[in-house]
């Protein structure tokens, strides 16, 4: 199991900006292809989300592709199956709902994961104080929990949650749903400025970083980025794993440059 | 003396319960436990709550016996009437108190979901009578069903949003409104309609509707003498339940929720997290949400309240399920023997007490339901098409 946090930490030690990509699994018969795609492109560890009936901080986007991949049969069997006949050269977090970890049971829900070598877990709706337990497994099943940190959490909270966090700390760019935005938000760049002063763990900024200009903006501020909806449009627009590529490697450049 | 309807510690009702948000919501959460926590322990805010209560919303509301329906049943019914509420439902009890809070936290707006359209009606009443703005967001389904209530909320000068994400109803309504409150905090006040939700939500709505309950214990003292056997309610979030509970949890009487055959969460669900809260859930065997089925659009719930969760699962209230059908006929029963037009949702009790008598409710039991609201809204079909129209003006 590739580590995310080495993995990004030793990237930014050599002065890199750092760039993590998702994408919906299950969505349409080649997301396997698209995620080996914007590897080759150069992503340099990929978030793969595990479709929930019930998104509760996704935009439209995300919603269409998480239904689409319910519709078509994706469980969370189906996707970490799929994953764990894959070997990629760079580490997988899983992105999901709660309810899903709840339902297969946390210790269960670990051994998915490590069965098919995913290392980082991102549950956007497990609250800090709602995740002692799972955290705890995941320890043990050496599973690197992100915790995510919003424009509205105090310094001392984000210090706290700056201190928990395995893999890297997500410091979420807007106060709103996962969708892209017209312009890089001004809260996303105070985010990163902020989190930057309170830990020396990788801020990566994520949430409304919708294209290369926004990405470049966003990290020169931040680590790196986190690009989700606009890939996932991409290819629910049916770019697939070609369209993903060039996507990702226009990505690539814009925050290396 | 602590009460088994208490305070609920770290948020939870037993296992149930719990602040399970984006990281997003963590401080506005925060800031509505702290502001009610402050209020609701404040004299001042008690009164003005009660006081608008009854001189505005028409409380205390009677607790009526239904002489007819207990001859026919071989019970002793008394209804609990909070049909006869301004806005002609139980939903009012807690809006105002919720209104009242977004005043004080200083918020300018309030949103809200909405399932049969009474709690969005309710809410865009309150936002009128304290001069907040006001969207609900309502599933498209429900928008179609429940037109004359989406004309009131318009009337009211509430702006309606049809979801047209997932199951189209409630739950996705639900969503859309979270997600809304997100991006809006600093001057927006979520204004939830059931006992649902993170902490403090499902705590603060039981104590905004513990009226109800109040109330009937102390008329039904009055009126009768002691303790019903039975207290009745339908539950789909289960505010009025809940409400309706809390003045009967710590006596003798035996607590009865009536959920709806396609939404029973606690009859046929099993433990799950969503829409911020651990209780039961219907859900597929890979933990997605399924969509409830039911007539009344009021409790097409996939989900149900915390603390009816804790309350099963210690045996303290049980949790029964009527068909649609059984629903129906308890419309046209109440309405015959008693004057009285139900809503659909507390339709669901009257049918459990016509199914159950001389069963499950023994002969000569006495029994107060809560009849949580009034019908109008589901007998206007014919009204519902006017007012579509009326709205796409």
């Amino acid at each position: 199991m590739k580590s995310l946090e080495h993995t990004l930490d030793a990237k930014r030690g050599k002065g890199a900006k750092l760039l993590v990509t998702y994408i919906t699994g299950g969505l349409g018969d080649q997301w396997i292809e698209v995620l080996q795609a914007v590897v080759d492109a150069g992503a340099d560890a990929v978030e793969v989300g595990i479709p929930f009936s019930d998104p509760m901080i996704d935009g439209p986007i995300i919603q269409e592709a998480s239904q689409r991949a319910l519709d078509a049969g994706a469980t969370p069997m189906s996707v970490f199956g799929a994953l764990s006949c894959l070997e990629l050269e760079v580490p997988t977090a899983v992105m999901t709902y709660y309810n899903l970890i709840h339902h297969a049971g946390e210790e269960r829900f670990a051994q998915w994961m490590n069965d098919a070598s995913v290392s980082g877990a991102i549950f956007p709706d497990l609250s800090f104080e709602e995740g002692g337990s799972w955290r705890r497994i995941a320890k043990e099943w050496g599973i690197e929990t992100v915790q995510l940190v919003a424009p509205s959490t105090s310094d001392e909270r984000a210090t706290l949650l700056c201190e928990e966090s395995r893999g890297f700390v997500y410091a979420v760019g807007v106060m709103g749903t996962t969708g892209e935005r017209d312009r890089l938000q001004t809260s996303a760049l105070e985010i990163s400025n902020r989190l930057k002063l309170i830990t020396n763990k990788t801020v990566l900024v994520g949430i409304g970083v919708s294209n290369s200009e926004q990405a470049r903006a966003a990290s020169e501020v931040a680590d790196g980025v986190v690009v989700g909806s606009a890939l996932v449009r991409r290819v629910l627009e049916g770019e697939g794993p070609r369209g993903a590529y060039n996507f990702v490697t226009d990505l690539r450049k814009a925050i290396d440059s | 003396m602590s009460s088994i309807m208490d305070h609920p510690i770290d948020g939870r009702f037993g296992e149930f319960g719990g602040r399970y948000v984006p990281e997003s919501l963590h401080g506005a959460c925060a800031e509505v436990e702290r502001y009610f926590e402050q209020f609701w322990s404040d004299e001042e805010f008690r009164y003005e709550y009660s006081h608008i209560l009854s001189e505005y919303a028409g409380r205390p509301t009677p607790l009526t016996h239904a002489k007819r329906l207990s001859d026919q049943l071989g019970l002793q019914v008394f209804l609990k009437r909070e049909d006869l509420t301004h806005t002609g439902s139980h939903k009012i009890n807690n809006v105002i108190g919720q209104a009242l809070l977004a005043k004080k936290m200083g918020k300018t707006k309030v949103i809200a979901e909405t399932g049969a359209g009474q709690h969005g009606v309710a809410t865009a009443t309150a936002a009128a009578l304290f001069g907040l703005s006001c969207q609900i967001y309502m599933g498209e389904i429900d928008v179609k069903r429940q037109a004359l209530n989406v004309f009131r909320m318009q009337l009211l000068g509430a702006e309606v949003i049809p979801v047209r994400s997932g199951s189209k109803t409630l739950k996705d309504a639900v969503n859309e409104a979270m997600r809304a409150w997100v991006s809006e905090l600093e001057n927006t006040h979520y204004c939830i309609g059931s006992v649902m939700g993170p902490h403090p939500y499902p705590y603060m709505v039981r104590e905004f509707q513990r009226i109800v309950g109040d109330e009937a214990s102390s008329q039904f003292k009055r009126q009768v003498g002691g303790t019903p056997d039975f207290v009745v309610a339908c539950v789909g979030g289960g505010s009025n339940a809940a409400g309706t509970f809390a003045g009967f949890v710590d006596s003798t009487a035996k607590l009865i929720g009536v959920e709806p055959e396609g939404g029973a969460a606690i009859g046929k669900g099993s433990p799950g997290v969503v829409h911020g809260m651990r209780s039961y859930l219907l859900q597929d065997e890979f933990g997605q949400v399924e969509e409830a089925k039911s007539i009344s659009a009021g409790l097409d719930y996939p989900g149900v309240g915390p603390e009816h969760s804790y309350l099963s699962s210690i045996g303290r209230a049980s949790y029964k399920a009527v068909s649609d059908s059984e629903v129906l006929d308890a419309v046209v029963l109440l309405s015959r023997l008693e004057g009285i037009v139900p809503a659909l949702e507390p339709a669901h009790a009257v049918a459990y007490l016509a199914r159950e008598a001389g069963a499950e409710l023994p002969t000569d039991s006495s029994v107060i339901l809560t009849l949580s609201g009034r019908g109008d809204k589901d007998a206007e079909v014919v009204a519902s098409l006017i007012g579509a129209r009326l709205s796409d003006g």
